[in-house]
């Protein structure tokens, strides 16, 4: 019993599902969104390091070490902008979020 | 044999505990279950060799990512429970959706064969580990031929990190604050002034 890139690509992608699974499941809940969405980013760098290591390419490395960079400046951004939102509106629902202006 | 082991053990975890993620009736259980699945995927990166990105994956995730998220469920005073009214609504739906593009991603990863001329077409070939560590092999490459990329992630951190003040910042005008030149700068002069009492009259 060898582990297989096949290996990898599956627990990835049963994470990258259950990512998008909690996006449909929390549609109210933007908290869990951003979880979910940081769960995604999870299994695309799952991803790269896999195939990092079976094709024998440094490179992937890299690039999964850039998603890690924009993952968290997106979370950065993301929670700033929600604790921005809930201090206007005192609340996080996601269908109170529809007026573009402050 | 113990290779698979661990990584059966890691891949278990990590996804119930994704599975806990966003299932979990309170968001602080969310977050520590995300953290829970970080440590876990750090796991699986170790065992695929990529030692930097796994520690990495723990002091930035789990120390700084995470540790934010759990700040920010703990300082909003949210009802939760309104938030989750649906969950059961959206439940076949989703549970539907994720099966079909589950099916789809698991079809993709098990009929996949690597082109032969593959492995010998890397860019940058990871070296010996006995010779060259992780950690010394990914620096060399990123400090040199992906060095403006590097320098690109930095200023998205530090936008990131701009923007995130000026959203949050905020001067409250009711709030009076101690400006320490003017309490230095006082004199006899400007504090104190003499006023002449006529007797018996009062101010």
């Amino acid at each position: 019993m060898t582990l297989g890139l096949a290996h990898y690509l599956s627990v990835a992608a049963i994470l990258f599902t259950l990512g998008v699974l909690g996006i449909f499941l929390n549609r109210k809940n933007v908290i869990v969104i951003l979880m979910s969405v940081e769960l995604i980013l999870l299994a695309v760098n799952l991803n790269l390091v896999a195939f990092s290591h079976f094709l024998g390419d440094l490179v992937g490395q890299v690039f999964a070490l850039f998603v890690l960079t924009v993952a968290a400046a997106e979370a950065a951004i993301g929670l700033a902008i929600l604790v921005a939102f809930f201090r206007n509106r005192g609340s996080i629902a996601v269908e109170d979020i529809n007026v573009m202006k402050g | 044999m113990i290779q698979a082991l661990f990584f059966y053990l890691f891949a278990a975890v990590t996804i119930a505990s994704a599975v806990m993620v966003i299932s979990s009736r309170n968001p602080v259980h969310s977050v520590l279950f995300l953290i829970l699945a970080f440590v876990n995927a750090a796991g699986l990166f170790m065992l695929a060799g990529a030692e930097f990105l796994a520690l990495l994956l723990i002091v930035v995730y789990v120390g700084a990512v995470a540790v934010l998220f759990l700040f920010v469920v703990m300082m909003l005073d949210v009802d939760f429970v309104e938030l989750r009214q649906g969950f059961m609504q959206y439940l076949p739906i989703g549970v539907l959706v994720g099966l079909i593009f589950l099916a789809e991603l698991l079809m993709v990863a098990g009929a996949w064969v690597f082109a032969p001329e593959a492995t010998a077409t890397a860019t940058a070939p990871i070296p010996d580990p006995a010779q060259v560590s992780n950690t010394l092999a990914l620096g060399q490459l990123l400090y040199t031929r992906y060095v403006y990329f590097f320098q690109v992630a930095g200023f998205v951190l530090l936008v990131a990190m701009i923007g995130a003040i000026t959203l949050t910042l905020r001067h409250r005008a009711y709030v009076r604050r101690q400006n320490i030149s003017v309490q230095v700068a006082r004199t006899r002069a400007t504090a104190i002034e003499v006023k002449h009492v006529e007797p018996g009259r009062g101010l």
